[in-house]
């Protein structure tokens, strides 16, 4: 057995993910800037993909790390084109704060 | 010993996430979630997860958060100057990522049963294996990834582009 399933518990695993993605929901509601919101999206993604990977070696499946895999794609291209419709809000508003990108509002 | 290794890079992710949302300047940001992206590489290494680690830090660490930086100092937003929420709105915002925790912890505690079978070594983390599933079992998933970077791809340049004649 892996060295590290026989020391440490997966609720480990567990725990940490839980306060990661914890922090990534604070991030998100307590920052303005919108790249910042992005970066913590990343880190909810992330600690999606920890705990992912940890239960995919614990039980000796492949599957779970194939996902983390593809999470990997899906966020390379959302931070891609999120960061290009950021770019476009600033060239139009000269700005990245969220408080003023209610123009679909009523 | 390994027990230690996890702790330690789990207390320095959890410390530099935090970091991260609590700095003003964001390039700060960016650079604590860089020290976090590398400490949850760390935990990909101890679970063997070695193709995972590699991955993990070019696609993280090397491309996307690159892109941010270059995306946070060609808009000139590297002074501290992100306007900040009323007091009122972080206290309702800290209570309800308490909530969150609470919530998320109180569900999973106890509710964890894993029976971890005898066979269970990591081997599934090297790239052979992990290749092997990805072009036997999942080829069609990642042929469709293939046409969604495309897709990414050109609408990032569309979206970018400043005057678009059609």
């Amino acid at each position: 057995m892996l060295e590290t399933i026989k020391s440490v518990p997966i609720d480990y695993y567990v725990w940490l993910s839980t306060v990661l993605f914890v922090v990534g929901v604070f991030g998100v509601l307590i920052r303005r800037n919108a790249i910042v919101v992005l970066m913590c999206v990343e880190l909810m993604l992330n600690a999606v993909n920890l705990l992912l990977a940890a239960f995919s070696t614990y039980l000796n499946d492949a599957q779970g790390q194939i996902m983390v895999f593809f999470i990997m794609v899906v966020a390379a291209a959302e931070a891609a084109v999120g960061l290009g419709i950021l770019v476009m809000i600033y060239r139009n508003t000269k700005s990245t704060d969220i408080a003023l990108l209610d123009k679909l509002r009523n | 010993m390994t027990l230690y290794i996890f702790l330690t890079l789990a207390v320095i992710s959890v410390i530099t996430a935090l970091l991260m949302v609590f700095t003003r300047n964001p390039v700060h940001s960016v650079i604590y979630l860089i020290l976090t992206f590398f400490s949850i590489a760390g935990q990909y290494v101890l679970l063997n997860a070695q193709f995972l680690a590699v991955v993990h830090i070019i696609v993280y660490a090397g491309a996307i958060m690159v892109l941010f930086l270059f995306v946070l100092m060609l808009l000139n937003l590297n002074a501290d100057t992100e306007p900040q929420k009323s007091n009122g709105w972080k206290l309702s915002a800290a209570i309800a990522a308490g909530l969150l925790l609470v919530t998320l912890v109180g569900a999973l505690r106890g509710s964890i049963q894993v029976n971890i079978p005898e066979t269970a070594d990591g081997s599934v983390g090297l790239v052979e294996n992990l290749g092997k599933a990805l072009f036997t079992d999942f080829v069609v998933p990642f042929e469709i990834a293939g046409i969604l970077f495309l897709a990414a791809m050109v609408g990032a340049v569309l979206v970018g582009k400043r005057d678009l004649k059609v």
